[in-house]
């Protein structure tokens, strides 16, 4: 319970509860059922992207591809329900999960083994996944009504009144919470990106971690891909465009530290949803859309800001300090 | 030209500086006179102040008390731009450069020379650049880029970029460390013309043959304080390596009485490529084990390559009798082997994680249930233990390590390894920058590891703390260990004039 309310992450929570009170003071509808029905299930996608991009940020690097991932796998199961409109939807998964583990798998040899810089490789392979999709597609939309109707129906489907989608999202945040609380490698990737030397002194293979960090990172995107196409009925050529710089903001929004070892499946979590509530906000507060964009951006960076104060190292203790004191700011 | 210029005014002079960092003094008072047309060697141990005495000269580090004085007027110098418009230019021990630039940019970077209008001259500069190249008789093109130069050409490069400067006194800090022995008699002949041209040198180097054979006078510096300075026509080497030296073991160090056990680890004819080689040691149960060397002996470096971090090519390594192969660290640490590197920042501790989370990071393995769920009970368990055997100070385990002082982050790493149970534990530096209280802390835990039947390899340059903790010594020299000294026959003398090479150079002369 200690760790659940930390400062950063309950400072975040607190900014989340004030612009949620105000835009509701703006337009109360925000607050009614359908609405934040639809911010849970918006946010799902993003929470889960967010949080493998953090695997990638906590050992020290990024994933860009992530998105143009989710618009390839996205694309494939799509052409495929179009020739099999009676494919289980089980099938579809396994066939999505599989897709987007081996173009994670690609990336992950390219960084783990062959070495290159994680940006480099997929700022590489983002442009890559994205061409594929025109490839496979011929440029050509997959529409709502040539997907099969489990297809299209399952991530929408209610399950005591939450859509799969949010179910699959709460499960696989439960399991990436677990991993990286509970699991040895988990710890591992905390310690190689806090420090890759000291790491190595302790016998932590860098190798086989980064590989595993960018084949989850693979392997949740197709999942996503499959969501992305499904929610939304359609599957064209930019799907998910520029979303991948999303899952990057809601990390630092949420205080993953670019620098890496630094950051909490929490904070990860808070800052995806802060930016779904945005970009569903300024729609609902008659913001013009040709503003949202920028204002979307503006506040994002004072998010950033505000959370930034809280990094700042608080000095060596030296003084010493009695066992009952209440450690100032509990910022550990 | 000595006699003469020794009646003429200082063209630097420090008086009474001093500097410290945190609780350590660096320098507790040192006095330096450089003389136009003079080469001063200033000699000292590793740790003496000497590098610390260059950057107050440089602008680098900021004295705490005393008086710089340039052509007798007091000065003060606030960065590198201070001490280029004083004349005073170094050439430092570590070459830092501008890899992706030419040679001319790496030359004028910081003084760039601008033409009318504003824009930067670089037809001039690349000019000039070539001209103190031809001067050093150097063949090295101005318009290469850094990257493409050999060690020895970007340190006649970095020498270039002294000169580029009007100086009147040039600093040399360890200058022939990567250069060939004709690269070094280029230098001499560098040196003696700056000398003819009136300018003041101060060289530093441990190289006695060096020192004999370029510097007109020494000043020699030990534990941060000054302790003489003469001419060098009228001393030896054995009193420089006395004046060096020069203390009583006077502290107290609290080693134990333990009877010293079978082999553990034994280490026969261990090298590689470009580190070291014939490296032979036997490390018994219950031992200290020091190495002594000079910044740069390969002490470190063969301590990395039995932790399996740098290749081996040549040699055999046995633990506890039975070969062991050359393996990853996990492996070696499997061994029952530990390295505690010296850069705790860098090597030893990660900075953002909990006190608890680091002491246990080598453990995870060992406590987690069926080897993959983290054990947190377990966890915690051995931190409170390591933090209350090592009094840790802290106010929570939970606490991030980065908050906590070097001397505290010093025991977690130790901590950390100590929790492995290991047979053998490196000690790499282990007191290296830390304050009084926790080195004797350090030192007491050395103890007591021995008392529990651990061995311990000790890799030191503070020769008191050596010689005080080990029950043998062995020196290295430029990647060779050259003289293993039993307890009884430690010397100080003996052990400096053997890393400095001297040692050698007198057993050729017997032979």
């Amino acid at each position: 319970m200690r760790k659940l309310l930390r400062a950063r992450e309950a400072a975040l929570a607190l900014i989340i509860a004030g612009l949620v009170g105000l835009i509701t003071l703006r337009a109360p509808v925000f607050l009614s059922m359908g609405s934040l029905d639809t911010i849970v299930t918006d946010g799902a996608i993003l929470s889960m992207m967010a949080l493998v991009q953090m695997l990638a940020i906590l050992t020290r690097g990024i994933d860009l591809s992530v998105s143009a991932n989710m618009a390839l796998t996205g694309m494939v199961v799509a052409l495929l329900s179009r020739a099999h409109p009676d494919m289980a939807v089980g099938l579809t998964m396994a066939l999505a999960l599989g897709l987007g583990l081996l173009l994670g798998a690609i990336n992950g040899v390219l960084i783990a083994y062959v070495r290159i810089p994680p940006i480099v490789v997929t700022l590489g392979t983002m442009s890559v996944f994205r061409g594929l999709v025109f490839q496979v597609s011929g440029g050509a939309w997959v529409n709502a009504h040539e997907m099969g109707p489990g297809f299209i129906g399952f991530p929408t489907a209610r399950l005591f009144g939450l859509t799969s989608i949010v179910w699959i999202a709460a499960l696989v945040i439960l399991i990436g919470w677990a991993f990286l609380a509970h699991v040895r490698k988990g710890r591992e990737l905390y310690a190689l990106g806090g420090n890759p030397v000291a790491a190595r002194y302790v016998g932590i293979d860098d190798t086989h971690n980064l590989m595993l960090v960018y084949a989850i990172i693979g392997l949740v995107a197709g999942l996503c891909g499959y969501l992305w196409v499904a929610r939304y009925a359609v599957a064209y050529t930019e799907i998910a465009l520029g979303f991948e710089l999303n899952t990057v903001a809601a990390c630092v929004i949420g205080g993953v530290g670019m620098a890496g070892g630094r950051g909490s499946v929490l904070g990860c979590l808070l800052g995806a949803l802060f930016l779904v509530i945005i970009f569903n906000a300024l729609p609902i507060i008659d913001v013009s859309p040709f503003w949202q964009q920028a204002i979307s951006g503006f506040v994002i960076l004072a998010a950033v800001i505000l959370n930034s104060r809280g990094d700042r190292p608080l000095g060596k203790l030296i003084l010493r300090r009695t066992e009952a004191a209440p450690v100032a700011g509990a910022a550990s | 030209m000595t006699s003469q210029s020794e009646t003429d005014r200082p063209i630097l002079s420090l008086q009474g500086i001093k500097k410290h960092f945190g609780g350590v003094k660096a320098l507790d008072g040192v006095d330096l006179d450089l003389y136009p047309g003079e080469v001063v060697a200033l000699i000292g141990e590793n740790g003496a102040g000497k590098s610390t005495a260059v950057k107050i000269m440089t602008g680098i580090y900021r004295p705490d008390a005393g008086r710089i004085f340039v052509a007798g007027e007091e000065v003060e110098v606030h960065d590198t731009r201070d001490a280029w418009r004083h004349g005073i230019t170094a050439v430092h021990q570590e070459t830092v450069m501008f890899e992706d630039l030419s040679v001319a940019e790496n030359i004028f970077m910081g003084h760039l020379e601008r033409r009318a209008g504003g824009f930067l001259d670089w037809k001039g500069m690349r000019r000039r650049a070539a001209e103190i190249l031809r001067e050093l008789e150097s063949d090295i093109d101005a318009d290469a880029a850094m990257n493409t130069l050999s060690v020895a050409q970007k340190h006649m490069v970095e020498i270039a970029r002294a000169l580029s400067h009007d100086s009147r006194v040039m600093i040399l800090d360890e200058p022939t460390a990567a250069l060939s022995q004709a690269e070094i008699h280029e230098l001499y002949g560098i040196i003696r013309r700056w000398q003819a041209q009136g300018k003041a040198i101060l060289y530093i180097s441990h190289k006695f043959d060096e020192i004999f054979a370029i510097a007109d006078r020494w000043t020699c510096f030990r534990d941060g304080a000054w302790v003489g300075q003469g001419r060098i026509a009228d001393v030896t080497e054995d009193d420089l390596v006395r004046l060096m030296v020069g203390r009583s073991v006077a502290q107290l160090f609290p080693k134990p009485e333990v009877t010293i056990g079978e082999a553990v680890l034994e280490i026969s004819g261990l090298g590689n490529a470009r580190e070291f080689d014939g490296i032979s040691f036997t490390l018994h149960k219950g031992e200290v084990l020091g190495f002594y060397g000079l910044v740069g002996a390969g002490r470190t470096e063969v301590m990395e390559a039995i932790f399996g971090l740098k290749p081996i090519d040549r040699g055999e390594m046995r633990m506890n009798g039975k070969p062991m192969p050359h393996g990853s660290p996990r492996e070696v640490i499997d061994q029952g082997i530990v390295y505690v590197p010296e850069d705790r920042q860098h090597a030893g501790v990660i900075l953002p994680m909990s006190i608890r989370d680091n002491l246990t990071l080598p453990l995870t393995r060992a406590l987690a249930k069926n080897g993959v769920f983290l054990n947190d009970r377990a966890e915690q368990a051995v931190g409170n233990r390591f933090r209350e055997r090592l009094s840790i100070k802290c106010a929570s385990l939970d606490q991030k390590v980065s908050e906590l002082s070097g001397g505290n982050q010093q025991k977690v790493v130790i901590g950390k390894w100590l929790a492995t149970h290991p047979g053998v534990i490196i000690l790499d530096e282990p007191t290296k920058g830390i304050d009084v209280g926790s080195k004797s802390a350090v030192h007491a835990f050395i103890a007591e590891l021995v008392r529990d039947g651990l061995s311990v390899i000790m890799v030191s340059s503070e020769l008191p703390e050596l010689m005080g903790m080990s029950d043998r010594i062995i020196v290295m020299h430029q990647g060779h260990t050259v003289r293993e000294l039993a307890r009884a026959d430690f010397d100080a003398e003996t052990i400096v004039a053997a890393a400095t090479g001297l040692g050698r150079l007198q057993e050729k002369r017997h032979a």
